[in-house]
C-alpha cells in the first residue's frame, strides 16, 4: 500500500485532458487508488530492454467502392441532429 | 432476482423469461439460416459485440439506447452457420472487470451458488451457458474475460490466437488484446463454434490464414497420448491451496492418459499483470474518446463549450471502473510518462513472448489454474481495484503473447468451480482442444 495519496490537483488534470468530469467524492477516492495502482506499475522500471518485431504486417487492398451505411442509418443514433448533420455542442 | 435489476432505463431488462441470474441484458431472438452447423442451437451475444437492429450496450448507460445498424462479422458467420441468436448478454462495463460486477444494467449471479459473482468481463455469457438459458455463447478476451467466467461458472471458454477470429463490429476496448471466443458447457461443441467465427475478415486487417485447414470440433477426441504438459510454477505460486489441489487433480488424469507432466519457469510473468494493466489502459482511454455523446449516446442539454458538454456526458455516461482506467490510461500516456510506463510496459510484452516460445521449444501445451481463486462472493472484491487487477495474474500473459488458451472445469472446492487453463503456441488451437477433452469425463 503506498503511504500518501497522488496529489488530487494531478488527478484532476488528467481528468481535464480526457475530458471527464469528476465530482469531489470521485476526486479523493481515485487518488488514494491511483497512489497504489502506480505504486504497484513501479516494478516496470525492472524489465529490460528487449528488441523484437512486430507480429502484425501492412495489409493493402485495391481501393474500390463499397457500399456503406446511408445518411439515416449513420445518425439513427445520435441524440440530435439538423438538416441530415450530426449536431454538437458549440466550439466555444 | 427477478424484477429488482438496476438499469440506466426502465424497461432495460427483460432477456429471456427464464433469466434468472441477469445474465441477458436484451431478449431478442435472430434466426440464422435453417441449415448449418449451428442449426437448432442457440447462441447468446456479449453485449459488446454489434448487432443490427438489436441494441448494443457494453454494460454501459453511454450505450443504454445504441442500436448498431450493421452486424459483427461473428453474428454474421453465426446466422449462416443456423445459429439462432437468443439475447444479448451482460458484461463487465466495455469489458472493464472480472466480475460482471461493473454492469451499469446490475451484476449476474453464478448459477453454481448465486451468492458468488460469476466471473467477466464475459460474465452474462458464462452464466447463460451455465445455467442451460444459451446452447452456447459468444464472449470476448482481453486479459482473461472469456476464461474467467468459464472457469468460475464451470463451463468451457476459448480464447483464440490473435488474429483468428475477426474483431470487426466489436466495441473496442485494447484491440492489441483481445479476441472473440465461444463458450459451452463443452469443449466439443466450443470447438464447434471456433470453427464457425474463426478465419480472415476483409473488414479487419488483423485477420489472417493461420488456422487455415484446421478442424477444431474434430480435434476434441481426447487423445493425449506422447503430450508433454509444461506446468507453469509461476502461476502455481499466487494460487490458493485448495485451487492448486483440484488444478494438480485434473492433471494427473492427464498423466494416467498417457501425458507427459513437466515443470517450466517463466520469468517475465512477474510484470505481466503491470504490463498488461498499462497497455490495456493506454489503449482504453484512446478507444474510448470517441463516445462523447454527439454520434450517440444519452440525450441532455449540457452548459458550455464542447469539451465542458464532452466532460459532462462522459461523466454521466461512464461508470467508476471505465472512468479508473481512461484516467490511468491518458496518464501511461502523457508527456514525460510515457517513456516509464507505455514504452516499458511494450518491452514486458515481448519479454513474455520470448519466454512462451522458448518454453515451447520443449512442450506442447502449458497449464495453469485458470484463475487463482475460486469465484469471490457478490459484492465482496469491488472495493479494491488493484485486488481484482490482481486476481487476472493467470490469464493475462496469454493476451500479451498473442497465444490460445482454453479454460475447461477441472473440479471444485466446495461447490465452487475451478478452471484449468491450457496454452497452446501460436495458432495451436487443436492441440490445446484435444488436451482439454482429455479432461472432461
Amino acid at each position: 500500500m503506498s503511504d500518501s495519496p497522488v496529489d488530487p490537483e494531478e488527478v484532476r488534470h488528467v481528468a481535464d485532458l480526457a475530458r471527464v468530469d469528476l465530482d469531489d467524492e470521485e476526486l479523493a477516492e481515485f487518488s488514494e487508488q491511483f497512489a497504489d495502482i502506480l505504486d504497484y506499475f513501479e516494478a516496470l522500471d525492472e524489465v529490460p530492454e528487449i528488441e523484437s518485431e512486430p507480429d502484425l504486417v501492412n495489409v493493402m487492398r485495391s481501393d474500390e467502392v463499397h457500399d456503406g451505411l446511408t445518411q439515416d442509418e449513420a445518425l439513427r443514433n445520435a441524440p440530435e441532429t439538423e438538416d441530415g448533420f450530426f449536431k454538437g455542442p458549440t466550439v466555444s | 432476482m427477478s424484477s429488482d435489476h438496476s438499469s440506466p432505463t426502465d424497461d432495460a431488462h427483460n432477456g429471456p423469461t427464464d433469466d434468472t441470474h441477469n445474465a441477458f441484458i436484451t431478449e431478442s431472438t435472430v434466426e440464422g439460416e435453417s441449415e448449418g452447423p449451428l442449426a437448432d442451437k442457440t447462441v447468446a451475444i456479449k453485449d459488446n459485440i454489434s448487432t443490427e437492429g438489436v441494441r448494443t450496450t457494453c454494460g454501459s448507460a453511454m450505450l443504454a439506447d445504441y442500436v448498431p445498424p450493421y452486424n459483427a462479422t461473428v453474428v454474421d458467420r453465426v446466422l449462416e452457420a443456423g445459429g439462432t441468436l437468443n439475447g444479448k448478454t451482460n458484461m463487465d462495463e466495455f469489458g472493464m472487470g472480472g466480475t460482471t460486477e461493473t454492469s451499469a444494467f446490475g451484476p449476474v449471479e453464478n448459477p453454481v451458488d448465486t451468492d458468488h459473482v460469476p466471473g467477466g468481463s464475459s460474465g452474462g455469457s458464462a452464466a447463460a451457458v451455465a445455467a442451460g438459458e444459451a446452447d452456447l455463447a459468444l464472449g470476448t478476451d482481453t486479459g482473461g474475460s472469456v476464461r474467467n467466467p468459464a472457469a468460475f461458472c464451470g463451463v468451457v471458454g476459448i480464447k483464440p490466437t490473435y488474429g483468428l477470429v475477426s474483431r470487426y463490429g466489436i466495441v473496442a476496448y485494447a484491440n492489441s488484446l483481445e479476441q472473440v471466443g465461444p463458450l459451452a458447457t463443452t469443449v466439443e461443441d466450443a470447438a464447434l463454434l471456433l470453427d464457425v467465427i474463426a478465419g480472415p475478415d476483409d473488414h479487419d486487417a488483423t485477420t489472417n490464414d493461420g488456422g487455415a485447414g484446421s478442424d477444431y470440433a474434430a480435434a476434441a477426441d481426447g487423445d493425449v497420448d506422447g503430450l508433454t504438459v509444461g506446468v507453469i510454477t509461476d502461476l502455481i505460486e499466487g494460487a490458493d491451496d485448495d485451487v492448486v489441489e483440484t488444478f494438480q487433480e485434473s492433471l494427473d488424469e492427464l498423466e494416467a492418459q498417457g501425458a507427459e507432466i513437466t515443470e517450466v519457469s517463466l520469468d517475465s510473468l512477474e510484470h505481466a499483470v503491470q504490463a498488461y494493466y498499462v497497455i490495456a489502459m493506454s489503449e482504453a482511454s484512446s478507444n474510448l474518446a470517441r463516445f462523447d455523446g454527439v454520434r450517440c449516446g444519452p440525450e441532455g442539454d449540457r452548459e458550455g463549450n464542447w469539451n465542458d458538454a464532452f466532460a459532462a456526458v462522459r461523466e454521466e455516461g461512464f461508470g467508476p471502473e471505465v472512468k479508473r482506467r481512461i484516467l490511468l490510461g491518458t496518464y501511461a500516456l502523457s508527456a514525460g510518462y510515457h517513456d516509464k510506463y507505455y514504452k516499458k510496459a511494450q518491452d514486458a510484452r515481448a519479454w513474455v513472448k520470448q519466454d512462451f516460445d522458448e518454453a515451447f521449444q520443449d512442450v506442447d501445451v502449458l497449464a495453469s489454474p485458470t484463475m487463482p481463486v475460486t469465484p469471490p462472493a457478490l459484492g465482496e472484491s469491488l472495493d479494491d481495484p488493484l485486488q481484482l487487477y490482481l486476481m487476472d495474474a493467470n490469464t493475462v500473459p496469454v493476451n500479451l503473447a498473442n497465444l490460445p488458451a482454453i479454460s475447461v472445469p477441472a473440479g471444485d472446492v466446495a461447490g465452487l468451480p475451478v478452471g484449468l487453463q491450457l496454452i497452446g503456441p501460436k495458432f495451436g488451437e487443436e492441440t490445446i482442444i484435444r488436451a482439454a477433452s482429455a479432461v472432461e469425463e
